[in-house]
Order: C-alpha cells, then sequence, then structure tokens
C-alpha cells in the first residue's frame, strides 16, 4: 500500500495531469500570452534600434544625423515603455492563476492524504508523505516566481528573435539555428542526467528529515538513554549523504549551463565571420550584420535562461509528480459516495461474516470471523496482544478493509455506506488519542464543533469526571500543548474518551480507551458509560477485565480466531480454557 | 495566528543591509576557499563579459568596416576574428564554470553544517525547550530555514562579478567618451536606487509569504499526525477546511509578493534598454561632431545591452536578503537558545543498586501553546501549572517503590525529574549522594533506565532499538527479549532482531512496541529502574510475566514502578500514594490500606466493582451464585 511517487510519468504527462488538477492555470492563459508577446516584442526593439542607427543616421548618405537617430530613439522608447506594462501585467496575472492553481493542488492533495487508509499512512513516513503537500508544493511556487515567467519569456523571444532575423537575412538566421541546434541534443542528455540528479536529491532530503525528525520527536527517549551522539551520528549520515547528491546536482547542472554559454560565444563569432564575408557581397548592411550581433544577444540568453530554468523545471516537475503521486494513489479504502447508502440513526447490529485480514505482504491476522452483535449490545474484545483484537475495531470503522468476508452494519455492508454516514454513527477511541495543540474546550469540539461550554460541562459531569476537570488550572481553557503533552497520557485518554461521547455515535468502539487511568476513575467511567450507551451499541477492547465482567457478551480472540463467545459469568467457568486463563491472570493480579 | 510567530524582521532598509552583511561575513569565514573561487570565478567571468563588447567593437573598427568598404575579405582578417572572439569566449566560460561550482560547493557545505549544528542544539537543549517548540516548527528550522538562509549565497558571487564587471565596463565608457559615460553613471545608479526600493517593498511581503509556509507546513503535519482521530471522527473536510485557510492566506500572500516583483522587474528591464537607445542618440551626435567612431557606438551598445542582464544579480541578491534575514534569525534563535542543561565532571558507582533521593522537589509546566484548531476562544490565560509540588522520596538501594496514585497526579512528571529528563524548580534529586546537575554529560543514562508510558522506536532494526548502539551481544540481546516477554512475536517478524520496525515502529503495535522498549531499558541492567505505566499496553498474563522476569533479574537494582495494579504493588517494599502533585501517604501496602482511604478507593476499584456486580447479579439469579462467587472470594478486601 505504498504511496506512488509519481516517477512513471513523462514530464508531459506530468505536466497535463498537472494542469487538469489546476484548472486555474489554464485561466485566461490566451491573454497572459497575447501580453507576454508584446512584452517580448519590446526586446527586440534594441537590436531594429542599432540597425537604423548605424544604416540611417551614422552612415546615412549626407553623413551622420542625429536629428533622425533622436526621434527614432524616443519612438522607440516609448516601444519599451508599453512593453514593460505588458510585462507588469503578464506577471500579475501569472502569479495570480499559478498560486490560485498551486493553492488548489495542496488542498486537493491535502484532502486526499487525509483519504488514504491508516494502511497506507503507517507505510509511509509521515513526514515525507507531508512533505509533498508542503515543500514540494513551495518547489514548484518559487519555480514560478523566479523561473517560470523567465521560461515563458525565453520561449516568446526565442521566436520573435527569430522572425527578426529572418527579415534582415534568412541565411545568417540558419546560420544561427544551425549553431543552436547541436546544443538542443546536447541539452537534452544533461537534461536527463540532472533530473535524474535531483530525484536522487528529493530521496536524501526525505531520509534527512526523517532522521532529523527522530532528535525533535523522540527528544525525551534520546535523554533518557544517553544517545545523543549516537542519533547525531545518524543524522550526520544522512546531512553528508544530502549533500554529496546536491552537489552531484548542481555540478550536473553547471555542465548545462555551461555549454549553452560556449555555444552562445562562438555563435556570435560565426555570425560574425559569416556575416562579414556576406556583407562584403552585398547581402547584407552593416548595420544589419551589427543588429545581429544584439539579436544572437537575444537568442543566446533566453537558451542560456532556457538550460539554467530548465534544471528548476525539472527541479518542479520532481515536486509535481510526487503531489500528483500522491493525488493519483487510489485510496485504498473508497469511500462509496453518491453510489454509497446512509444509515438510520438508532442501536446498530454488527455483523462479521468470514473476515480475514492481513497486511499486504505479511501474515493473515485474522483468520475468518464470524459474528454477531445485537443491537444496544455491550461488547467486550479480550486476547492477548497480537491476537487481532485492534484489527476488528479498525474494520469496523473501515481505517482499513477485510482482505476476504464481510462486515456489514444493519445487514448492509459496510464498503457500501457513505463516509458521512459511517463516521457520524461509529466512533472509535483509540489507545492513543491525539490532541491538538490548542484549549481542552477546542479538542472537545473536534467531533461536535457546535457544542456550547454547557454541553461540554454536561458531558464531563456524566462521564463523572467533574473532579478531574476541577484539578486543571483553567477548567474547560486550560491548555493542552502540543499533541496534548502538557496532559499526562491519562488524562489524554480522558479528553479523547469526552470527545468521542459528545461526538455521539450509535456505535461506540473503545480500543483500551482508559488503559493509561485509573483504576477508580475507569471504574467511574466504565459505569458511567454503562448507563449513557444504554441505548447505543458499545464495543470494547480491553485487557483490565473489569470491562469484560461488565458486558452483556465477551468475545475471546486467539491467534486471529474467536476461541469463545458468551457472558463472562458463563466463559469464566470454562476451565482450561483462554479467558479462563486471562481471567485468573487478572483476578490474582488484583488480589495479591 | 501570527502572535506566536517569530518577531517579523521588517527593520528598515539600513539595518536588514546591516544584518545582511553579518549573514554574508559568516558565510565566507565558514567556507572562505570556495567563496574565494567562486568570487574570482566571477570576476573573470565579469571582465571578459566587458571585453568581449570590446573585442566587438575592435573588430569592427579594424576588420569588419574595413572588408564591408572593401567589398572583399582576407583570410588573416578571418582569423583575427576566429581567434580574439575564442579567447573571449573561453576564458569567459572558464569563469563561469568556476564560480557556478564553487558557489554550489560553498552553499551545500554551509547547509550541511548548519544542519549539523541546528540539530546538535536540538539534542543538546533541555526537555522543557523542546514542549515549548511545536515539532513542525523544529523540523522547518533544520530543513527550510537552513536553505533560506544561505540561498543568498546562489546569486552573490555573480553580483560580486557583476560589479567588477560594472567598475571595468565604466572605465571603458569614460575612455572610450565623456558624454557616453555619462549615459552609464546615469543609469547604473538608477538601477542601484530601484533595486533598494524594491527591496525594501519586498522584504514584509517576503517574510510573510514564508511565514505562512511554516504554519501551512505546522497545520498539515499536525492533521496528518492525527490521522485516525480524523478518520475515526469523519473530520476530513473540516480538517481540509482549517487547511485551505491557510493555503490561501499564503496563496494571497505570495501573490502580493508577485505584485511587487511584477512592478520592479519591467523597470530593472527597461531601464538599461532605454539607456542603449540614449547610447545610440547621443553616439549619433558625437559621431557627427567627429569626436568617436561608428564601431565605438556600437561597442558602448554593445556593453549596455550585455550589462542589462547580470545587473539584475543585484536584484536578486536583495530579492534574496529579506528570506535569508528571517531565516538566519530563525537559526540564530535555534543556535543562541539558552536553556542551560548543564553538566558536572562527577561519574556515578558503576556496581550496585542505585541510592536515589529526592528532596522537596517541585515542578511546574508552562502553559502556552497555539489555537490550532482556530475556533474562536476568548483570550485564553497562559501560565504555569504546578505538577509536583515539594515531593521528597529516598528510594533504598536494592528496593521496588510504586509509586501510586489518580490520573494526572504527577507520577510521570516525577519519574521524569528522578531520570533527570527536566530539572526540578526547586529542591534537589540525587543519586547516591550527587546531586544529577553534577554528573557528567552521559552518567545518568549508565545507570538509570526509564521506561516511559509511550514509547518512542527509532527507524531501525529490533536490535538496534534494543542496543541503541551499544556493544551488545546477539545473545544479551535475546536475553533482553526474553525478560520484556517479546521474543515470541520478535521470532515472528520476517527477518526477527534485524527486522526494521519503520518510522516510530509504525509497523508494531502498542504492545510490542512497549515490550521492546522494555528491553532497551533491561539489556543496560541499570542500577535504577524507573518504568512509568510501561506495561499499560500490554495484557495482563504477559504482563505478569514480565514483572516475575524483571525481579528475577533485578537484585541489584532499585526500581521506581509507576502502577496500578495489585500485583506490581505486591512486587513493591514500600509504596508511595501521590495526590494532586503531593506525597498524601507513604508506607507499606497494608499500613496504606488502613490509614489511606484515597489509596484504598483507586487500588481496589476493580475488585469492589466486581463485587458489586456479582452481588447484583446474585440477586437477581438467586441460587446461581456459588462457583463464581467462590472465585471472586476475598477481591473484596485484599490483603498480603
Amino acid at each position: 500500500m505504498s504511496v506512488r511517487t509519481g516517477q512513471e510519468l513523462s514530464t508531459w504527462q506530468t505536466l497535463r495531469r498537472g494542469f487538469a488538477l489546476s484548472p486555474e492555470l489554464r485561466r485566461g492563459v490566451g491573454v497572459t500570452i497575447a501580453l507576454a508577446v508584446v512584452s517580448t516584442l519590446g526586446r527586440i526593439l534594441v537590436p531594429i534600434a542599432v540597425q537604423q542607427t548605424i544604416d540611417r543616421g551614422i552612415l546615412a548618405a549626407g553623413g551622420p544625423d542625429p536629428r533622425l537617430v533622436t526621434t527614432l530613439m524616443l519612438v522607440t522608447a516609448l516601444g519599451v515603455v508599453l512593453a514593460g506594462c505588458a510585462a507588469y501585467l503578464v506577471n500579475l496575472r501569472l502569479f495570480r492563476s499559478s498560486e490560485g492553481g498551486l493553492a488548489t493542488l495542496r488542498i486537493t492533495g491535502f484532502r486526499h492524504l487525509h483519504d488514504l487508509s491508516m494502511l497506507t499512512q503507517n507505510a509511509e513516513r509521515r513526514g515525507a508523505l507531508v512533505a509533498r503537500v508542503t515543500t514540494d508544493v513551495d518547489q514548484i511556487s518559487q519555480f514560478v516566481q523566479f523561473s517560470g515567467l523567465m521560461l515563458l519569456m525565453a520561449v516568446l523571444q526565442l521566436l520573435v528573435a527569430s522572425a527578426l532575423m529572418l527579415v534582415y537575412s534568412p541565411p545568417l538566421a540558419l546560420v544561427v539555428w544551425l549553431c543552436f541546434l547541436p546544443l538542443a541534443f546536447v541539452l537534452r542528455t544533461f537534461q536527463g542526467m540532472v533530473g535524474r540528479a535531483y530525484t536522487v536529491v528529493r530521496e536524501r532530503v526525505g531520509d534527512m528529515l526523517a532522521a532529523i525528525s527522530e532528535s525533535v520527536v523522540g527528544a525525551a527517549t534520546i535523554r533518557a538513554y544517553g544517545v545523543q551522539d549516537r542519533t547525531a551520528e545518524r543524522i550526520d549520515r544522512t546531512v553528508e549523504a544530502h549533500r554529496r547528491a546536491a552537489v552531484g546536482a548542481q555540478i550536473r547542472a553547471v555542465g548545462a549551463f555551461t555549454a549553452g554559454q560556449f555555444v552562445a560565444g562562438m555563435t556570435t563569432m560565426i555570425v560574425l565571420l559569416i556575416g562579414t564575408v556576406l556583407a562584403t557581397h552585398g547581402r547584407l548592411t552593416l548595420g544589419e550584420l551589427l543588429a545581429f550581433l544584439f539579436i544572437v544577444n537575444l537568442f543566446t540568453q533566453p537558451v542560456q535562461t532556457a538550460t539554467e530554468n530548465l534544471n528548476e523545471l525539472q527541479n518542479a516537475v520532481a515536486g509535481w509528480r510526487r503531489v500528483i503521486g500522491l493525488i493519483d494513489t487510489p485510496a485504498d479504502v473508497r469511500d462509496p459516495g453518491d453510489e454509497g447508502v446512509d444509515l438510520p440513526r438508532g442501536p446498530i447490529t454488527v455483523d462479521f461474516d468470514g473476515v480475514r485480514f492481513g497486511y499486504p505482504g505479511g501474515v493473515e491476522v485474522l483468520h475468518g470471523i464470524d459474528l454477531h452483535i445485537g443491537p444496544r449490545q455491550r461488547v467486550a474484545i479480550v486476547g492477548e496482544t497480537g491476537s487481532g483484537k485492534t484489527t476488528l475495531a479498525k474494520l469496523l470503522t473501515r481505517l482499513m478493509d477485510a482482505s476476504d468476508g464481510e462486515v456489514r452494519l444493519d445487514g448492509v455492508d459496510i464498503r457500501r455506506i457513505r463516509f458521512s454516514s459511517l463516521r457520524s454513527r461509529v466512533v472509535l477511541v483509540p489507545q492513543e488519542g491525539f490532541l491538538f495543540d490548542d484549549t481542552l474546550a477546542a479538542n472537545l469540539r473536534f467531533g461536535a464543533p457546535e457544542a456550547t461550554d454547557d454541553e461540554l460541562h454536561l458531558a464531563i459531569t456524566e462521564l463523572g469526571l467533574d473532579a478531574w476537570l476541577a484539578t486543571l488550572p483553567h477548567g474547560l481553557q486550560t491548555r493542552v500543548g502540543q499533541r496534548g503533552e502538557s496532559l499526562s497520557a491519562g488524562e489524554r485518554q480522558l479528553v479523547a474518551l469526552a470527545r468521542a461521547y459528545l461526538a455521539d455515535p450509535d456505535l461506540l468502539l473503545l480500543d483500551e480507551a482508559t488503559s493509561a487511568v485509573d483504576p477508580a476513575t475507569e471504574v467511574r467511567i466504565q459505569r458511567a458509560l454503562e448507563s449513557l450507551t444504554s441505548g447505543r451499541t458499545s464495543i470494547a477492547i480491553a485487557h483490565r477485565l473489569s470491562t469484560a465482567e461488565a458486558a452483556d457478551l465477551v468475545v475471546v480472540v486467539d491467534r486471529g480466531q474467536i476461541v469463545q463467545l458468551g457472558p463472562h459469568r458463563e466463559l469464566v467457568q470454562a476451565t482450561g480454557s483462554v479467558y479462563a486463563r486471562l481471567h485468573a491472570s487478572w483476578a490474582t493480579q488484583q488480589t495479591h | 495566528m501570527m502572535g506566536r510567530m517569530p518577531p517579523t524582521p521588517s527593520a528598515p532598509t539600513g539595518g536588514s543591509l546591516r544584518r545582511g552583511a553579518r549573514i554574508i561575513a559568516t558565510g565566507f569565514r565558514r567556507q572562505p576557499r570556495w567563496l574565494a573561487i567562486a568570487v574570482i570565478g566571477s570576476a573573470l567571468y565579469g571582465v571578459m563579459t566587458v571585453y568581449t563588447a570590446r573585442v566587438i567593437g575592435h573588430l569592427t573598427a579594424t576588420v569588419v568596416t574595413p572588408a564591408v568598404n572593401a567589398r572583399r575579405v582576407t583570410d588573416d582578417q578571418l582569423w583575427t576574428i576566429a581567434w580574439e572572439l575564442s579567447i573571449v569566449v573561453a576564458l569567459n566560460v572558464i569563469g563561469v564554470i568556476l564560480r557556478r561550482v564553487a558557489a554550489g560547493l560553498a552553499f551545500f557545505n554551509l547547509n550541511a553544517t548548519y544542519r549539523r549544528e541546528v540539530t546538535r542544539q536540538y539534542l543538546r537543549l533541555p526537555l522543557a525547550w523542546h514542549h515549548r517548540h511545536p515539532s513542525g516548527q523544529l523540523l522547518s528550522n533544520a530543513n527550510a530555514d537552513v536553505e533560506a538562509a544561505w540561498n543568498i549565497f546562489q546569486p552573490l558571487p555573480m553580483a560580486l562579478g557583476v560589479l567588477v564587471m560594472l567598475v571595468v565596463g565604466l572605465w571603458e565608457m569614460f575612455t572610450t567618451d565623456l558624454w557616453l559615460a555619462l549615459v552609464g553613471v546615469l543609469v547604473f545608479p538608477l538601477l542601484f536606487a530601484v533595486n533598494l526600493v524594491f527591496q525594501s517593498r519586498m522584504a514584509p511581503r517576503a517574510t510573510r509569504a514564508q511565514e505562512l509556509r511554516a504554519v501551512v507546513s505546522e497545520v498539515a503535519h499536525e492533521s496528518i499526525e492525527a490521522g485516525m482521530l480524523v478518520k475515526a471522527m469523519g473530520r476530513e473536510e473540516r480538517e481540509t477546511e482549517r487547511f485551505a485557510a491557510r493555503t490561501n492566506e499564503l496563496r494571497a500572500a505570495a501573490i502580493e509578493v508577485g505584485r511587487v516583483r511584477g512592478t520592479f522587474d519591467p523597470i530593472v528591464e527597461a531601464i538599461p534598454t532605454i539607456g542603449t537607445l540614449a547610447v545610440l542618440a547621443v553616439g549619433t551626435a558625437q559621431v557627427a561632431a567627429g569626436r568617436i567612431t561608428a564601431a565605438q557606438v556600437v561597442q558602448i551598445a554593445y556593453l549596455f545591452s550585455v550589462l542589462a542582464f547580470p545587473v539584475r544579480s543585484f536584484g536578486w541578491v536583495l530579492g534574496q536578503l529579506p528570506q535569508s534575514l528571517v531565516g538566519f534569525d530563525r537559526l540564530q534563535r535555534v543556535l543562541t537558545a539558552r536553556g542551560e542543561f548543564g553538566y558536572g565532571n562527577r561519574s556515578l558507582p558503576t556496581a550496585g543498586p542505585a541510592h536515589a533521593v529526592a528532596e522537596r522537589v517541585t515542578f511546574s509546566y508552562a502553559l502556552t501553546g497555539q489555537d490550532s484548531l482556530g475556533y474562536a476562544e476568548a483570550e485564553t490565560p497562559s501560565e504555569h501549572f504546578l505538577a509536583v509540588d515539594d515531593v521528597s522520596l529516598d528510594l533504598t538501594p536494592g528496593s521496588t517503590t510504586a509509586l501510586v496514585g489518580p490520573t494526572g497526579a504527577g507520577k510521570s512528571t516525577l519519574t521524569d525529574l528522578m531520570v533527570r529528563l527536566v530539572d526540578p524548580d526547586a529542591g534537589e534529586v540525587s543519586i547516591d549522594g550527587t546531586a544529577l546537575p553534577q554528573v557528567r554529560r552521559g552518567g545518568i543514562p549508565q545507570s538509570v533506565a526509564l521506561v516511559p508510558q509511550q514509547t518512542f522506536l527509532f527507524d531501525d532494526t529490533v536490535e538496534g532499538n534494543v542496543t541503541l548502539g551499544e556493544p551488545h551481544g546477539a545473545e544479551q540481546v535475546r536475553d533482553a527479549l526474553a525478560v520484556a516477554q517479546a521474543t515470541g512475536f520478535v521470532d515472528a517478524l520476517p527477518e526477527g532482531a534485524q527486522t526494521r520496525v519503520g518510522e516510530r515502529g509504525a509497523s508494531l503495535s502498542g504492545g510490542q512496541r512497549q515490550r521492546i522498549a522494555l528491553a532497551r531499558a533491561v539489556i543496560r541492567r541499570p542500577r535504577l529502574l524507573v518504568l512509568d505505566d510501561a506495561t499499560s499496553a500490554i495484557d495482563p498474563a504477559v504482563e505478569t510475566a514480565i514483572l516475575t522476569g524483571l525481579r528475577e533479574r533485578s537484585a541489584g537494582t532499585t526500581v521506581l514502578v509507576v502502577a496500578y495494579r495489585m500485583s506490581t504493588i505486591a512486587l513493591a517494599d514500600s509504596v508511595i500514594f501521590l495526590d494532586r502533585g503531593r506525597i498524601a501517604d507513604r508506607g507499606t501496602h497494608a499500613e496504606l490500606m488502613q490509614r489511606c482511604e484515597g489509596y484504598r478507593t483507586l487500588v481496589t476499584a476493580y475488585a469492589r466493582e466486581a463485587a458489586e456486580r456479582e452481588a447484583i447479579a446474585a440477586d437477581e439469579e438467586p441460587g446461581d451464585q456459588g462457583a463464581v462467587g467462590d472465585s471472586l472470594a476475598g477481591e473484596e478486601e485484599p490483603a498480603r
């Protein structure tokens, strides 16, 4: 379940797909190009002015004519100003459309990132994944701001300069083209090399960010074990690998650039040689010949700019590919959307029918689960670590899909239920609930944005947590810190639980949701939930068997299979059974 | 929202130029050799560019014009054109290669150096500092900000070469004709002035765009980090809206940048062009007056046209400057961050169980943060929260102490203090009589191991995560994994202990991660072992096996264990009951059971619960209480 890299896309395909994803890029592009043509026309005014000055001014029949030249120059200057105005408009339009397009791309990418299943998200390094909607798009934006415009103008300038050359001297124009043609082939080779080099650079950036993030996210562990030096070495290795890759790419890019520079210089020389010969045969005036030298400049500069910025383009395209790769990675767990069905509200019936699950390329963790849970039932799923309990919860919330068999809610295949309906009716409280760096109230509202402060207080009271809330310095307005780290792990679980309760689901799934909470509080919460969830279906995964003792139905999972099913009081009497063993161990822990 | 961003460097131009000079000076000091080569190459390029114009003027006067007038050209004349131009072109290209390769090396070397230094700070600064800084921001400091700070060295060598080019170019103009030189003297300073105005307009806008880039990145990181929650609550749309709002702010800021650039770029381009036209007009008049030749007019006009583009490199430098300033400032903030976490030079004993003492320690958290969800909230207070309040402990060597208390009582904070993850605001923690801050760097982890509630695994193999690079043999690793009851699942992994666990151990379950973290502590044979509810994700049977194994091995170890379970508490010689940051009671389990009501309520909660249920069940189903009732007998009054 890896996310596509986009590598399989050619540059052309990338651009096409990119433009399709960001329609803003195409909007008004005709007008922009027309304005760009006007602004590039301004650039051929100088060679024309040189030719006119020489042929009609300085070498005029009656001697130099300063008055004519001054008039000509004033008119030309006016043209330069007009071209400048056009350039301003091009800039502005290009920025508007490109930044608009990139914002769309970013948002589309971000949305899709959330659509990828947990399986996909976990298989990737998240940092690298997020980079695709942040730094990769930044890269494209930088390209547009610095190089994209230059590239556009360069291409137009080549066209306009060619037209002027043809007017002055078709043979000499041919010479210029023949000089630059080989360059095009050389540059293509370089481009390939540079492109590959930048791909390597980007991979090294990913490795480097992953290593650096360990020094940030693992700060506590690193200090507790005194492995600062080892972590530093790991980081240094990736930093050095990135440096080498970047220098390698830079040297290849310099090769491409100087090839352009060299060809440009040589062309000036050849034009002067052949131009002089042509001029001695009267095929060209001196003014036209000198104008050609200026035109070659007009020609070489865009080719240089183009080669230079083609490298940047490569870079940007590489970034673009990765964003597109992300967006085009099919969501393996798909929202049926309009084709899906909504479930009516009310307590939910759950059915597992021959459900199997295996991680891609890994071993199967669930081997054919058949289970019926009636409405309003309180179910506890117990079993040893790694028995597959959590996988059941993930399948019920479609964080993943079964590899075989069917999960049904109210008789409907879960894959046919619209996400909007599923998410509002089934809520999972995982062991490590994530808190945002905000106030407690804001975190509680995550699942119920419209809840008032009174409702928040009510929920806390109903869960029997007011005493805990009273210990917080600012009550609901207490800041929880980054990832909730100002609270203890147990307190974070309390918040996650209250948050889920506020979301008011019809099926509440608790996956070790109170594992870090103290026993007295846990018992209190459990009591509260019993009355609060009496109208709903609830499934709790727990290794504290107090939960199982309170449940209507206990499901014992062992090595991916259901081995026992029934109320606690029955199961516990089945001597030698998995549950009896688990319970004995639990009871011992409580009574030692 | 922007309030928490570092102060915007919108200082007046003079100030930012001065600070820019500091960045440049720093760069030259760190990479003198490569930058010197880059500048020399660039100067060569500058001189050769001017000489191209000179050679063309010279060839026009001495070769082309005579040939055209004579209507024939000799081989000698053609050879002159060929070799004179070849030399300037070749030298020019050499200059460019030197400049770009050397500047590139300098740039990437600077990046690498500063990434190392910044991450060294991350590793050195105290944990409290980390708590105050969002991880997304720290990542961006080490990545984007490093690049932004040194990006100025991409265009800078070129700009310095262009400076040489301008000096030589103006010299050419003055030696050719005073009036033409005057055009140059007008045009080039004007270009400078325009560039200065441009940079002062650009600075605040570029800064804002860069800040917003960081904000967008933070939102994205946090949101994906919360991926499972977002899915479980069906909040994808809302999260997308939150991201889109920031993205749209960034878009508007980037367009503002474009507007300024769009205004100045055409002006910067038009000025030398109009200069060229002026040269042609003035030059024609001077030719008419017989002061100069047509070739000289061409030479100076050509000079203007070849200078026009490189002169823009000043604009690139000035355009890059604000971003470099912001980046550099952020780096400096990390590199000069206080919060010293000093070490002494004393060593702890290497053998025998540790004697750990806390004397009247107090610790409070600064409640800072951001409204990252962005819901409208009233002014939220930001102050300190007292987590541990005047606590004293004395862990007898070789003893096992259970730390018990309700959720949020300060147990984890106390364990952090005991292993010196944080230093107390007041009071002192010592091991074997040595105050922890006096212990040399790396000394504490050799004696002490903490297994935290939430484990962190490195993107490494299972074995690497257990040894953390220490030279433990495979046998010791197996042994440690066995104590942590991890052998079973580790052997089932595709490559056993050599299997990579993925970023933060993503391929493992919570309980599996905890067991690897336990093995990590066990293999060190610590003199003080601190377990902070380290088995919360492990089921009872496995946990019992682990605790038994630990007990067998922990003869030479002092143990502090955060616990709720009777079985764990049973392993302890004494119990400390912590409530709201203070020690409410201490003694043996039996003593506390007798006299401390809070403690009794806490540790017997499950048993009472079970008993009550049984009682209710018994009421409902009289006659069916036998077996079950017996199995739970005695739970109501757990005694040792």
